[in-house]
């Protein structure tokens, strides 16, 4: 019982700041259910009758579709461009020793500072240079360049942990360098492997700046330009807007369900290396 | 390596190695290359592009810039009230990171540390907020803290007889915004203190228990001391994050109401992509890197270095 009292105050901070978290995520999930008259009448409540319109009618939307096929092909399209190419670089910088190495490394870790607000306006100018704007290779490649160095500093520290032993078998066994990367050090860097490309995957999947200035053609925008433009299109119908945004956050939050001890590994390891 | 003649091995090793060494170096080029293009080109070319443009007159057509202004893009930003609010704003919400949602999130991260009933779920649910893009967490919080009483904030407010302006008003739209940037950002400094607790070892709080001390010496003495490398990551990448805070901004406010709650960002997409001052957006640009590296280099020098210093003088 005493114990009980004095844990008392922890859940009820703990308790509070849930609510504070979770109340806006419940908010807009039943307000989707809602209309616009309801929501202003009867915010808190559960919707009466349930209106499932609002949520029918984005799913039936060719529009949320195609965003949600773009958003899809340009995260796996990044993803797998930055951990294939930081794979390759990250095996020679961890393998190998020849000169100049450390300064190769450090330039690219160095590029962890780089506020990717600060290359917006040349980058913009530089596709549009190489064809490259209402194109989703533009926004591709650009997310693979500044995903680099998160990317390569996590992988060279997994690559280095792998005992000289196994290299050592392996070209005994007659693998070449390549072999050796192919065949046995990339099944055996799978969980590293897995967190960074969980981190390329939220990243791209979240990236707003980037496809805004890129894409001006909406049959390639993105989740995130989708949802801005419908708040702008359907500014006073506030429980369309929800339902919305709800189906919006589902791909992102069934992605976290799964991949959480990844994503969670990855940003800790990212913020402990970085 | 077994010793042989010293005059003869050189030669010898020089003679064997050769078409290894070359198709070594072949190797190690090939590997990098893609990385070391991809970098070279969307990553470090836009940025030095970026220093250049600063200097130039640009609207951004027609290959390099020409029309050379030496430091007029810079005179002018650093004369700009804008700019001048700017900086105000990226200092309110540094310093409103360090005081309310750094301790915050360590405060959690504590009880969480703690055997808490459900502590599992509530950590999944706290950090949830941290995977929405901040384009859906902007739509959801403007429609959240909508100044009439349609928004959920106001109406919960009105229960107690309260309301706020909250975007709507140049006096609560930075609180406003911070408000939200809590909600978003906390669960995830909370995961990185929650790593942190988690590495240091039982043996020396309950020791510290054991030798008498109260919760609150425990955790001024062993917790924190131990947290403080997590602390400074937290606190860098909470400054670093802030410096460039757009998406939120530019989707609930655009800056406003009267440029209140404008970032550098904010301003520098205003002139590059909806006035086509490519050179005076590109300035700006070059002030937030500049600060972000500066910051980056007095932390490193002064406040991570001081992680090393300890260990050494604990020894």
């Amino acid at each position: 019982m005493t114990t009980k009292l004095k844990h008392l105050p922890l859940h009820l901070v703990a308790a509070l700041l849930g609510a504070f978290v979770a109340v806006p995520l419940i908010y807009a999930v039943v307000g989707g259910f809602k209309d616009t008259a309801q929501l202003s009448t009867n915010p808190f409540g559960l919707p009466d009758p349930w209106r499932t319109g609002n949520y029918t009618e984005v799913l039936a939307a060719p529009e949320f579709w195609r965003q949600l096929g773009n958003s899809v092909f340009i995260a796996l399209a990044t993803t797998l461009l930055v951990v294939g190419v930081s794979a390759l670089a990250s095996f020679v910088l961890a393998r190998f020793a020849f000169r100049g190495r450390e300064a190769i490394f450090t330039l690219f870790a160095v590029g962890l500072m780089f506020p990717f607000a600060v290359a917006i306006l040349p980058l913009f100018v530089l596709l549009r240079t190489f064809g490259l704007l209402d194109n989703p290779l533009g926004v591709i490649l650009a997310q693979a360049a500044f995903g680099l160095p998160m990317t390569i500093i996590i992988l060279r520290a997994f690559f280095r942990t792998i005992p000289n032993e196994v290299e050592e078998a392996a070209t005994i066994d007659g693998c070449g360098p390549f072999g050796f990367f192919w065949r046995i050090l990339l099944p055996m860097a799978r969980p590293a492997l897995a967190t960074v490309s969980v981190l390329a995957i939220v990243g791209s999947w979240n990236n707003f700046m980037l496809p805004l200035v890129v894409f001006t053609d909406q049959q390639w925008w993105t989740i995130p330009l989708g949802v801005q433009q419908f708040q702008g299109q359907y500014a006073s119908d506030t429980a369309r807007i929800l339902a919305y945004i709800v189906l919006a956050m589902v791909p992102a939050l069934a992605f976290y369900a799964v991949a959480e001890r990844h994503l969670v590994s990855g940003l800790t390891a990212g913020a402990t290396k970085g | 390596m077994v010793k042989t003649a010293p005059g003869v091995l050189p030669a010898l090793r020089v003679a064997a190695q050769r078409p290894p060494r070359a198709r070594r170096g072949l190797t190690i080029a090939l590997f990098l290359l893609p990385a070391v293009v991809l970098f070279a080109l969307l990553v470090l070319a836009p940025i030095l592009l970026a220093f250049y443009a600063g200097f130039f007159k640009w609207n951004g057509m027609g290959g390099l810039p020409q029309d050379f202004v030496g430091l007029d893009n810079y005179l002018r930003l650093f004369a700009s009230e804008v700019f001048a609010g700017d900086l105000r704003n990226m200092g309110f919400l540094v310093l409103a990171s360090l005081a309310v949602q750094l301790p915050l999130s360590l405060g959690i991260a504590l009880l969480l540390n703690q055997r808490l009933r459900g502590r599992a779920g509530y950590r999944l649910l706290f950090f949830a907020p941290y995977v929405l893009s901040e384009a859906v967490t902007a739509v959801l919080f403007s429609m959240i803290l909508a100044p009439d009483e349609r928004g959920l904030a106001n109406a919960i407010l009105g229960a107690f007889g309260l309301s706020s302006t909250w975007f709507a008003d140049t006096s609560t739209v930075m609180p406003a915004l911070f408000l939200v940037m809590t909600w978003k950002y906390f669960g995830f400094h909370t995961l990185l203190y929650l790593a942190g607790r988690q590495s240091i070892p039982k043996e020396l709080t309950e020791a510290a228990q054991i030798d008498g001390g109260t919760p609150w010496q425990v955790f001024r003495h062993v917790t924190l001391p131990l947290l403080g490398p997590t602390i400074r990551i937290s606190v860098f990448l909470s400054v670093i994050g802030t410096v460039q805070l757009f998406d939120l901004v530019w989707i609930i406010t655009g800056g406003g109401p009267s440029h209140a709650s404008e970032t550098m960002a904010v301003t520098m997409m205003e002139f590059g992509f909806k006035r086509l001052q490519i050179g005076y957006a590109s300035a700006i640009s070059v002030v937030m890197f500049v600060l972000s590296l500066v910051f980056a280099l007095w932390y490193q020098r002064f406040v991570l270095r001081r992680d090393l210093e300890g260990a050494t003088v604990n020894r």
